[in-house]
């Protein structure tokens, strides 16, 4: 016991759970690594702003699809769990969706119909039918989460270089001074484009892979 | 007239499902490796979504938009928050009738089509379509040729991307870049290329 008092984090660095969490938010990242639920990735990062409200949705509706899955588990049939699965997260991504237009309402017209997609986002039932329908509720709501903020990490990250390039700006706000501009500096209008999107994923995960080997 | 020949274009080039709304990447990267089977999948996909979107017009049109039920005699129900599960759901149902259609009446395109068709319901293109018909309210008429355009937009990506990873297996890439990265640069730039149609006027 004395170890575990004088070292907290090494004892909680040994648990499963803390493993499961890093290999979602790091080695397995579900967008850079495992080449999933780019879709969405791609359309919603021209803005910081929309790639937050886009990667909370997500999480959210990953963690409690896992959730709810997880404490079904015993008791859907073998052969028609995806469609169990799918009524599950189509559920949870309609009440995303009006909670959105409720209280976000600008962001969900420029989210469009992306989040109605998640329905269709590789992510979730790759998480639930990998993951939540074979632990217990606990594990799976923390899968769920990781994977939701692995992705958020990645669709964030990819953003905030496509605005700041792109409009000059960060979170909507300016960031780049006037004197600049007057220097001849101009915003990089490829990138707020549809093919800035492909290149700049791409850019991204060359710089991810990289650091990763270096290990 | 001309109005459908715009929408026709528009979906193939400029607003391409794939190139421009980013839809449809999973099969998109996942199938490219081999111009054969891109080609097949392609093909699948033109022929599901000219399916599908009408389909989804008319149930959206008589069952789910505000005031849609008004034949039923009950004018003031919006049912359009359950888009999502009705859509999905018929175009996993659709997907299957094909399925076993093809296979009963020519056992030749099901070899070549039919392993393809299970992925397509996952593809978000396809739901994406329909999602997209319903935000722009496009007519009926209009909802047939975007639907085509569409599949059709998607096709001619794929086959392209297959094409120039095949020329790509002899390049030396850097490492870190091979793979995923790779990929998505070259999508990029396929993507500026689509993009020069915006300059075309009809």
């Amino acid at each position: 016991m004395n170890t575990v008092v004088a070292k907290p984090w090494a004892a909680v660095k040994r648990t499963v759970a803390y493993k499961e969490v890093i290999k979602a938010l790091w080695k397995a990242n579900p967008i850079s690594k495992q080449i999933l639920g780019i879709c969405s990735a791609l359309a919603v990062t021209v803005q910081m702003q929309t790639a937050v409200a886009m990667g909370l949705a997500l999480t959210t509706v990953v963690a409690f699809s896992s959730l709810i899955v997880s404490l079904l588990r015993a008791s859907i049939p073998r052969n028609i769990r995806i469609i169990v699965q799918v009524a599950v997260i189509a559920t949870l991504v309609i009440i995303a969706d009006e909670l959105l237009k409720a209280f976000l309402y600008d962001v969900s017209k420029q989210l469009s119909v992306f989040v109605g997609l998640i329905v269709t986002n590789c992510i979730v039932l790759g998480r639930t039918e990998a993951y939540a329908m074979n632990n217990p509720p606990g594990r799976a709501f923390l899968d769920g989460l990781a994977n939701g903020l692995g992705y958020t990490s990645v669709l964030v990250g990819v953003a905030f270089l496509r605005e700041l390039f792109g409009s000059g700006r960060v979170l909507g706000y300016p960031v780049i001074p006037e004197a600049f501009y007057q220097a001849g500096y101009v915003n990089n209008g490829l990138l707020v484009l549809a093919p800035g999107a492909f290149i700049m994923i791409g850019l991204f995960v060359w710089l991810e892979h990289t650091l990763l080997e270096r290990k | 007239m001309e109005n459908l020949i715009g929408i026709g274009v528009n979906s193939i080039f400029v607003g391409n499902i794939l190139l421009s709304y980013f839809l449809g990447m999973c099969s998109f990267l996942a199938v490219s490796r081999n111009l054969k089977t891109a080609a097949g999948l392609g093909v699948a996909v033109i022929f599901v979504m000219a399916l599908t979107t009408p389909a989804n017009w008319l149930i959206y049109r008589f069952l789910l938009a505000p005031g849609a039920l008004a034949w039923a005699g009950l004018p003031e129900i919006n049912l359009s928050f359950l888009k999502l599960i009705l859509f999905i759901a018929q175009i996993a149902a659709i997907v299957q009738v094909l399925e076993m259609v093809i296979d009963r009446y020519s056992p030749a395109l099901y070899t070549g089509l039919g392993v393809y068709l299970p992925l397509i319901t996952v593809n978000c293109a396809i739901l994406g379509v329909s999602l997209f018909m319903v935000e722009r309210s496009y007519t009926f008429a209009e909802t047939l040729v975007y639907g085509a355009g569409s599949g059709t937009g998607w096709c001619l990506a794929i086959i392209a991307m297959a094409a120039i990873q095949k020329k790509l297996r002899y390049a030396d890439v850097p490492a870190g870049l091979q793979g995923f990265g790779q990929s998505m640069i070259v999508t990029g730039l396929i993507a500026i290329g689509f993009m020069l149609f915006a300059g075309v006027s009809i």
